[in-house]
């Protein structure tokens, strides 16, 4: 099965995308990441204000069957938290690069670390064998 | 880094990667979790029919002048008045009373069938085996050439009515041997795991295809353990590793109705007596949460002072039901009806508050058999 990685963005091993626009950071989960979950039912994200280092817990995601932690790409604070979300958690399942966005941050420090679109769709092969 | 033993495929394998099942380790078994997605499966049973592939279950023939005595001395239940034709749920315990495995027994024709969990089933048989010493009695286990499929709904009946109308007729936890023309021999109980009416069919592994395919045809929905789970959970029905497991006895887990303390002796019997007289120091309490956020197995329960009094062993959105539930091991009075705790998810606590059980009533008359 193959999944839709967006080119412009910049990608996490734990499965989340960073969109970069100057020092502002918009921060989702995958194509991949809202498939293996299944219908995402529940959702919980950060206080705005709140401040996080790269790769702390931000949040969660949840389907009927399981949680799964989220964790922060970006060293930063949250300037923006997408709260339709709460009401319509599938959109992390329909459109998981656009309405399903969830934090909004100011990057403090960058991260190098994370990977092109080409390097992550390496990285989830790697996970299927 | 796993050294787990490889996960073993059911012969029905194919059919689910071919359905696009998405495949999961579960009870050292390869199965999917679900093919179009859990809601969806979770519905088609509580408004139509759906199947499952539950061939990974253990099964374990009892015969001999001494079956019944064999299974009166290793089960809880009293079977004795289960007549041949009838099946039941049944308790395996430790002689402290920790529960072993939870089991359904099948009075058959000349022998008795236990179906027990497929992660307890090489341990089961051990213990069958270990204590059969003294019984003239043979346990033959049957798992790796029979294949189960469990079609459950409220459409079950039609659909098997099809097929054979003396199959579909069976009552309440009857269990009956019958013939379907392109299948082959099958035994089919009228037994579930979802509260919703169904039945569940045994046949040789050989024949599980043609059954699977001419179920599916007929218009059974495809649903896979993430359904199962959700739809047992529902209908407050034990997980073995959540609400029970060795360290739980059978009247903390509200089971107690399967264990007849007053006729021939059993593994457990005098501490279960014990246990019983002095009261459960925990039990199992069904609760909904008020707080945002959702219970999930393993959480710790707090009252609203603090103080740990147990966790929760299992807790999710109940897709009929609606509300995010669950159902936790509680000490004191917890278990009282409209009792308030804390749920710690994520580190932070998050009110519930009790919640009568089962939180889907069985679609079944409420009698136990």
């Amino acid at each position: 099965m193959s999944f839709t990685n967006p080119p412009e963005l910049r990608y996490s091993r734990s499965h989340e995308w960073v969109r970069i626009d100057g020092d502002i950071a918009t921060i989702g989960i995958t194509d991949y990441a809202q498939h293996a979950l299944g219908e995402v039912v529940y959702v919980e994200l950060p206080d705005v204000g709140s401040h996080f280092a790269i790769d702390a817990i931000f949040g969660a995601v949840e389907s009927v069957k399981a949680a799964s932690d989220l964790y922060t790409p970006i060293d930063g604070e949250v300037l923006a938290v997408n709260h339709t979300l709460f009401d319509a958690p599938e959109q992390i399942n329909n459109a998981p690069y656009e309405a399903g966005w969830m934090l909004q941050v100011r990057i403090s420090t960058p991260n190098t670390d994370l990977l092109d679109a080409e390097a992550y769709a390496q990285h989830c092969e790697g996970l299927a064998h | 880094m796993s050294l787990a033993e490889p996960l073993r495929r059911t012969v029905l394998y194919e059919r689910h990667v071919a359905l696009g099942g998405r495949m999961v380790g579960f009870g050292g078994w390869e199965l999917p979790v679900q093919y179009r997605g859990i809601v969806e499966e979770h519905r088609a049973v509580r408004s139509d029919v759906g199947i499952f592939d539950v061939s990974h279950m253990g099964e374990i023939e009892v015969h001999g002048p001494d079956a019944l005595a064999f299974l009166q001395w290793v089960l809880t239940r009293d079977i004795a008045s289960f007549p041949v034709g009838q099946a039941g749920y049944a308790l395996i315990c430790q002689p402290d009373g920790g529960i072993i495995d939870d089991v359904f027994v099948y009075h058959l024709a000349d022998r008795w069938l236990v179906v027990v969990n497929a992660a307890n089933s090489a341990r089961d048989l051990a213990w069958f085996r270990q204590h059969a010493v003294g019984f003239a009695v043979t346990i033959d286990d049957r798992s790796a050439q029979t294949a189960l499929v469990a079609l459950q709904g409220p459409c079950a009946e039609a659909l098997l009515h099809a097929f054979d109308a003396g199959l579909a007729a069976l009552p309440y936890h009857g269990v009956a041997a019958g013939r379907i023309t392109g299948i082959g021999d099958v035994r089919v109980a009228r037994t579930g795991y979802t509260g919703e009416d169904g039945f569940e069919i045994f046949c040789d592994a050989a024949d599980a295809g043609a059954l699977w395919d001419q179920l599916l045809a007929a218009g059974a929905a495809p649903c896979g353990l993430g359904a199962r789970d959700s739809l047992r959970f529902e209908a407050c029905l034990a997980l073995y590793g959540h609400e029970i497991d060795a360290q739980v006895n059978p009247f903390e887990a509200r089971l107690g109705w399967a264990v007849q303390l007053d006729r021939s002796d059993f593994i457990g019997r005098d501490a279960l007596r014990a246990i019983k007289a002095a009261g459960p120091g925990r039990r199992l309490v069904g609760f909904t949460m008020v707080g945002r956020g959702i219970a999930r197995s393993g959480y710790a329960v707090h009252d609203i002072d603090g103080t740990p009094i147990g966790h929760v062993t299992s807790g999710m959105p109940a897709p009929t039901v609606g509300g995010h539930l669950g159902m936790a091991l509680l000490a004191g009075s917890a278990a009282a009806p409209g009792a308030r705790f804390d749920v710690i998810i994520r580190e932070r606590p998050v009110r519930a508050t009790s919640l009568r059980m089962p939180f889907y009533p069985s679609r079944r008359r409420r009698t136990r058999d």
